[in-house]
């Protein structure tokens, strides 16, 4: 549940970067993908024509503050947000480094204090580190949103063993994988290692078929997830033989 | 006569492939117009290199404006070079992927200028630039002479309408995509061909116009805000343009510019039917690429229909 919201779809996906609104509705369409993210800071309230085609999506909208550097800009982005959406959800991100695209911890946990406090249901783009998730959540957020790679590096899952010890920590906080997934294959292993969703753009944007790319990605976090609920087997350090030795035909007798 | 309305690159194209076929226009296009936004444009006939992000037909199809602008104004046939940052060379790759009719060149062979910057880049052989605004100066001196009226007023006759943005009134599904340049002057850098230099978030692409002016292109952003440059565009182009090579930090800014492109939801430019008339519209980032070709495409349908009248 994300903030009371059930998806099915377990695909978050990012609207920038495609060839056209056209391949970009037809990429939501064969994703089946029902949320889908928008970025307003360099837009700005001038870009109906384009919001149009999102709506006409017909996904729940999650506006983000990509683009943003300090809290206060991306409070007064999330508030510009609200107004042109009409939703009180907000993915915050607020960067650190415009060249290495890091999260700044310290600015996120005092934007999604002061966004929690205002109504907003706040979905923090954070690093997998524990205590700045505890922050988050103690500042209100109810969902947090744990890096895979760096943005846009399609690196996959860098620190497995840190994202692991972060889903064990969070064990019933909705945890999203954002940023940095490059193939289906990476989002299929978060999903089985059982994050909630994944959130992706750039690899379905820039894929040289973005509507097939959507939906192999979709696919494989379906498989992931359907993987993980139905119980993964352990990995084990010996071959151990699925079929029993005793009982078997003596050939050579 | 057929009233062609917009003096932009669509329109100068479409009066321009009209008269060639032998059917009298005139142009519509007030006074006080702003100046047509394909003043801004790279002015890149580059259809290999479009097909990074393009469909297929644009790819296919916007071969054919080369020749046509060659036979009206002024153009270079030298090539489009693409070139990435050492630490970005991944892209490189995905581009060649994603195009064709392209080779592995040495940069420094191509642009002495460049020597030693770059290790590879892609040469994409067949394509051309123009000086758009020279371009479109010769298409609009050439029809004058031929005697086309340009005038302000209602139109008489059958209309192509060109109008760009101006037109989203009739095209309800033409949105505006923002884009931002900058000119600047610099003597100590020669360039003899377009050169597109890819980064993941702004790639940009820098166009000689000969005596050490160069055009530095362009955002797009998914905004109809009009206004000046921002900032932010400002240091990404220029900062694009210092990878490429550091004397850029010394050039002059000789102007900026900000216009919306005319876009439909696929961004592809295309004629529509408009009663008895048409709109040439969508010109998006192709217009000196496409306009030609959508052009004689309606010179091609009125000369058709004008066979069966008679």
């Amino acid at each position: 549940m994300f903030y009371g919201t059930d998806l099915t779809n377990r695909l978050m996906l990012g609207t920038a970067q495609y060839p056209s609104p056209e391949i970009l509705r037809a990429a939501i369409s064969a994703s089946g993908a029902e949320v889908i993210t928008v970025s307003l800071r360099r837009e700005g309230t001038g870009g109906a024509g384009f919001r149009d085609i999102l709506r006409k999506s017909g996904c729940r909208i999650l506006p983000n503050t990509a683009g943003c550097h300090s809290a206060r800009e991306a409070v007064t982005t999330a508030h510009m947000a609200r107004e042109v959406f009409g939703t009180t959800w907000i993915k915050l991100e607020v960067i650190g480094h415009a060249d290495t695209l890091q999260p700044d911890p310290f600015a996120l946990v005092e934007a999604a204090r002061i966004l929690c406090a205002d109504g907003f249901e706040v979905f923090p783009y954070t690093t997998e580190d524990l205590i700045l998730g505890e922050k988050l959540i103690e500042a209100g957020c109810r969902v947090l949103m744990p890096w895979g790679a760096p943005i846009g590096s399609g690196q996959g899952l860098r620190n497995i063993e840190g994202l692991r010890t972060m889903r064990a920590h969070f064990r019933d906080v909705p945890l999203v994988i954002d940023a940095g997934i490059g193939a289906p294959s990476q989002a299929a292993q978060a999903m089985e290692m059982g994050f909630d969703a994944i959130l992706l753009n750039t690899a379905v944007a820039k894929a040289l078929d973005p509507v097939a790319m959507a939906e192999a990605f979709a696919r494989a976090i379906a498989a992931g997830k359907q993987a993980h609920d139905a119980g993964l087997m352990p990995r084990r350090d010996m071959a151990q033989a699925s079929t029993p030795v005793f009982g078997m035909a003596e050939l050579l007798a | 006569m057929i009233s062609v309305l917009g003096s932009g690159v669509a329109g100068l194209c479409a009066a321009t492939a009209l008269m060639d076929a032998g059917i009298a226009v005139e142009v519509i296009a007030p006074e006080q117009a702003p100046l047509p936004v394909s003043h801004l444009a790279g002015g890149m006939l580059a259809p290999f290199c479009e097909g990074e992000s393009a469909p297929d037909q644009i790819v296919t199809r916007g071969q054919a404006s080369i020749d046509w602008w060659a036979a009206h104004v002024e153009v270079t046939r030298r090539g489009t070079l693409v070139v990435a940052p050492p630490r970005d060379t991944a892209e490189l790759d995905r581009f060649a992927h994603a195009t064709r009719a392209h080779r592995w060149v040495t940069p420094g062979d191509l642009e002495p200028h460049l020597e030693g910057r770059f290790s590879r880049g892609l040469f994409f052989e067949d394509e051309a630039h123009l000086d758009p605004k020279a371009a479109l100066a010769t298409l609009r001196d050439r029809l004058m002479a031929q005697g086309v009226l340009f005038r302000d007023g209602p139109s008489k006759g059958r209309t192509v309408d060109c109008r760009g943005i101006s037109a989203s009134g009739k095209l309800p599904d033409l949105r505006g995509v923002r884009g931002e340049m900058l000119e600047v002057y610099t003597p100590e850098i020669t360039l003899s061909r377009p050169v597109r230099l890819l980064h993941p978030r702004f790639p940009c692409y820098i166009v000689p116009r000969g005596e050490g002016q160069f055009m530095i292109g362009a955002t797009m952003v998914e905004t109809t805000r009009s206004g000046p440059i921002t900032a932010r565009a400002a240091m990404e182009l220029l900062s694009a343009a210092y990878t490429l090579h550091p004397a850029f930090a010394e050039a002059e800014i000789v102007m900026t510019g900000a216009g919306l492109r005319p876009s439909f939801p696929d961004n592809i430019p295309a004629i529509h039917r408009d009663g008895t008339g048409f709109h040439i519209n969508g010109m998006y980032r192709h217009g000196f690429l496409m306009a030609p070709v959508l052009a004689m495409e309606v010179a091609g349908i009125l000369i058709q229909e004008s066979a069966h009248a008679h």
